[in-house]
């Protein structure tokens, strides 16, 4: 019973994870030191920060190709505001992330636009909003409480670290103890049965959309702090695709009605190391990429391969 | 009566209102100049586009034709020294390969479209990538080749519309398109009909990588060479365009013609932007994504409207 519950379904990213360290431990020279592993995780904080809103949306049998835009929205305000302190500035931030956020919920909430197309006009239109915002240009980070954020570290671990998994309790939390979380799931799992039993489905879906939003601005924070660097015209670039990546990799079906938010932590892992270690061993990042593409499409297959197995071993039985 | 015409035609109606407000404002606008080169410039789009629906209405998405069409592209430039037929077959022959792969996926491993595609996007870019050898060689046709005839705008946008007609006849007149339908509507109805659910969606995604093969084949011809970072968000523009049509993204109801009214709706859209001329290119970007907006809500407003 046990045995059969360790399936490639639930656990499949978890192994690839382990696997993937034990190939590094022999073929690559210093991977497990504490400095490569503080970057490896350093690296991926945005696309994971991004991932857990992406996760929650997901789980509503929805997508959120904004994420891009909404950090580069935010990347753009971050500068403007910092004359009032670090922290109204990261606060004007994520509030207009929420609003990105509420947009697209409101699409698709209220006027029943798919999301996949709601969230690509403001994929198209944030990132232009954010050049126009930051008038087109790089700017330097002179404010030292951000520096601290984006270089400082606290017993070892680097302060964005910290952030991100301080974000990833939460939204774990989010997900399996509260009321909300367990509606998030009844709507993605089946919209019409959630709204005949009444649940408040509409805003459910506004507040993950407005959540996805919210995280995606606190990544664009995260991710100018370790810049120093405002570039709204280079931040988050395609996050949306490693983003949907890590989440589905972590075994979040794309059809709703689960989210596995340890699973996209180890996802967006997975896929981090994945690029690290072609890299190290000087990979061309024209075959990375084609690798890459391979390893997500064999990481889904296996998990249907898993639930394959699982049912044939029922029927079986 | 008129009323349910604007609804069934909701971007045809979109389009109409925004040609006569450029031309009254603009008056290089509705020039025959103006409006032959936007119609050859939204050619590409357009064959892109017409993959993507037929990809649509049966229920599934194509993400990786943005990558296909910069492949094939590259990849007739590339086999242009060995005389037109490398130059059409070689692209074409991979762009179709690819389609194959990921319908195989799609249908007969039962995995999701958006991931299939994705990969396929991935790997496409890879692959062009390490042809062009990270980007950094561009293949060029030569000048004497026979693909520079194909394109010159007058024959791109007779290939263009010569498949609109056939996209039109084969969705809406043949056993293969009403099996589109069929399985777009309802998947486990059409495979409890009897009908070969799996043929049907291997054929739809070799067709559009065909199509988004053919697209690249044809912007290379006009260019003169093969431009490795053509084609990104590619796929994004011909979704936008099928969705303006009033194709649904759910599957199982559609039609070409909405797609070209889509098409066109988006290359008047970008000319307008042009014509006020205030506007820098990020400025375009937030214009463009409230358009787009506006249009696909009037668009679902209106199609719920009808129900």
């Amino acid at each position: 019973m046990r045995l059969d519950r360790l399936n490639l379904r639930d656990h499949g990213v978890y192994l690839a994870l382990v696997l993937l360290v034990l190939v590094n431990l022999v073929i690559t020279p210093n991977f497990l030191t504490a400095d490569n592993i503080r970057t490896q995780l350093v690296q991926m904080v945005p696309v994971l920060v991004v991932a857990l809103g992406m996760a929650l949306v997901i789980g509503t049998e929805g997508i959120d190709l904004s994420v891009g835009s909404v950090m580069a929205i935010a990347a753009a305000l971050l500068p403007l505001y910092l004359g009032y302190g670090a922290l109204p500035a990261i606060g004007i931030c994520l509030v207009a992330g929420a609003a990105a956020g509420l947009l697209s919920g409101s699409l698709v909430t209220f006027a029943g636009v798919q999301p996949i197309v709601a969230t690509l006009a403001l994929l198209v239109g944030g990132r232009g909003l954010a050049l126009v915002i930051a008038d087109g240009q790089l700017k330097q980070i002179r404010n030292q409480q951000l520096l601290d954020l984006g270089s400082g570290s606290v017993l070892g671990v680097p302060l964005t670290v910290f952030v991100a998994a301080v974000l990833v309790v939460l939204v774990a939390l989010l997900v399996g103890k509260t009321t909300f979380g367990r509606q998030l799931v009844a709507v993605g799992g089946n919209r019409k049965a959630a709204e005949f039993a009444g649940l408040p489905v509409r805003r459910v879906l506004l507040v993950v959309y407005l959540l996805s939003g919210l995280l995606a601005a606190g990544a664009g924070v995260l991710a100018t702090a370790r810049l120093t660097a405002s570039d709204p015209s280079s931040v988050g670039l395609l996050v949306e695709l490693s983003a949907i990546t890590a989440v589905v990799v972590g075994g979040t079906p794309l059809t709703g009605g689960r989210v596995r938010v340890i699973g996209t932590v180890a996802g967006a892992l997975l896929m981090q190391l994945i690029a690290a270690t072609l890299i190290k061993h000087d990979v061309p990042a024209s075959v990375t990429q084609m690798l890459e593409a391979v390893i997500i499409a064999s990481a889904v297959l296996l998990q249907r391969e898993g639930t394959g197995l699982r049912l044939r071993r029922q029927e079986a039985r | 009566m008129i009323a349910g015409i604007v609804r069934r035609h909701g971007a045809l109606a979109v389009l109409a209102v925004l040609l006569v407000v450029g031309g009254l404002s603009f008056s290089t606008f509705l020039t025959p100049y103006n409006l032959s080169n936007l119609a050859v410039q939204a050619t590409f789009l357009a064959v892109v586009a017409l993959g993507m629906t037929l990809v649509i209405v049966s229920g599934g998405i194509d993400l990786s034709v943005g990558s296909t069409f910069a492949l094939a592209g590259v990849l007739a430039a590339y086999g242009s020294r060995w005389g037109l037929l490398v130059a059409l077959l070689l692209p074409l022959a991979v762009s179709a390969l690819i389609g194959l792969v990921q319908g195989a996926l799609i249908a007969r491993w039962r995995m999701a479209p958006f991931i299939v595609t994705l990969c396929g996007l991935l790997f496409a870019r890879g692959l062009l990538q390490l042809l062009t050898k990270e980007g950094s060689t561009t293949y060029l046709v030569p000048q004497d080749s026979a693909l520079r005839w194909l394109g010159q705008g007058a024959v791109l946008v007779v290939l263009a519309v010569l498949g609109y007609l056939a996209g039109g006849v084969l969705l809406q007149r043949t056993g293969f398109g009403m099996r589109l339908f069929a399985v777009g509507g309802n998947e486990d109805a059409a495979s409890l009909m009897g009908l070969p659910v799996a043929r049907t969606k291997v054929s739809v995604y070799v067709l559009s990588g065909l199509l988004a093969g053919l697209a690249g084949v044809m912007s290379t011809a006009q260019l003169g060479s093969g431009v490795t970072v053509v084609g990104v968000g590619l796929e994004l523009n011909a979704i936008a365009a099928v969705v303006i049509g009033g194709t649904m993204l759910t599957g199982g109801a559609g039609a070409v013609s909405g797609t070209l009214a889509g098409v066109a709706l988006l290359a008047v859209i970008q000319e307008l932007i042009n014509q006020v001329g205030r506007f820098n290119s990020s400025m375009q970007a937030v214009v463009s994504g409230a358009v787009l907006i506006v249009v696909v809500v009037l668009q679902t407003l209106l199609s719920r409207a009808r129900r």
